[in-house]
């Protein structure tokens, strides 16, 4: 894989965006991370905001987890309201309290259970890193203004 | 800092369970050298997490990856713990920055290394090196594979 340099990608249509307008900003976050959870709140009032996927499983073992966990919510078109659910409650993060969640937002289990754990999901949120990667991402949340 | 063409010079130092291990032992792979100032700070942190995370592409270009710097072999196996890294962590502890200085990292002032990376080739030739601007800053994982692509 190459990971020298590279700008980050354009908004594409397999991309998180919630909200509309010109002034849009790329935010490669970490799921387990609480400088993210503690800028989310600024965040996700941004006219338009497109989340990529930046998990540090080292610093926050559980990011993995939480990153499927929102690509199968994302599948079932809850993924901003899973991310939501996530950084208000940091502290509930076990595999029972993403069932949880899920029932709460509405989501067929079976399925969300399926897709959180599928390889497919697992190369989705690689993609997104690596592009961070690529992009001289150090540390989350990075943000990037685009016009 | 060492200069760019020249032999690496050879040193032994404890990793982070007390295991002798030389550049030497390198020889014939590629390894990045990578200086810092100190575990448990929160760059050094950042630093040595995110390269974790691209360990498998460093691999698939033959590159392994070892952190230096001051602290002791007991506090390098703490913060490999608590950071779940398997990086190979030595302790330039005593005398201290030996290693740092004869590469050119050490940074006078604070008494720890410079952050700055070291690539050296299978041959012990140093390839490519990279020195932060402060040590309060670290290259993206991009920088390396920068210079492993020219």
């Amino acid at each position: 894989m190459d990971l020298s340099s590279a700008p980050i990608p354009l908004v594409g249509p397999d991309d998180h965006v919630r909200g509309t307008g010109d002034a849009t900003v790329v935010v490669y976050a970490d799921l387990g991370c609480p400088h993210c959870a503690g800028a989310w709140a600024e965040l996700r009032e941004r006219p338009r905001l497109v989340f990529r996927h930046f998990p540090v499983a080292s610093k926050h073992p559980r990011s993995p987890a939480l990153h499927a966990a929102a690509e199968a919510a994302g599948a079932q078109g809850r993924f901003f309201e899973m991310v939501d659910s996530l950084y208000a409650d940091r502290g509930r993060i076990d595999d029972p309290h993403l069932w949880e969640r899920a029932e709460l937002l509405g989501l067929d289990l079976e399925r969300f259970e399926a897709e959180r754990r599928a390889e497919a999901t697992r190369m989705r949120v690689r993609r997104d890193f690596e592009s961070g990667i690529r992009a001289g991402v150090t540390g989350t949340p990075a943000v990037f203004p685009i016009s | 800092m060492i200069a760019v063409g020249e032999k690496a010079p050879n040193f032994t130092l404890r990793d982070q369970d007390g295991e002798d291990v030389s550049l030497a032992d390198y020889s014939g792979r590629k390894v990045l050298l990578v200086f810092y100032p100190m575990d448990f700070s929160s760059v050094c942190s950042e630093q040595l997490s995110i390269y974790h995370e691209v360990k498998p592409e460093l691999a698939d270009k033959g590159v392994e990856v070892v952190g230096i710097s001051v602290d002791q072999i007991h506090a390098h196996k703490a913060f490999q713990e608590k950071l779940g890294i398997d990086t190979t962590l030595l302790a330039d502890f005593e005398p201290k920055g030996e290693v740092a200085k004869a590469y050119g990292s050490w940074f006078e002032p604070a008494g720890f290394a410079n952050r700055t990376l070291v690539l050296i080739d299978e041959d012990g030739t140093v390839a490519w090196t990279y020195e932060s601007p402060t040590p309060g800053e670290f290259p993206g994982a991009n920088v390396i594979f920068d210079a492993l692509a020219s």
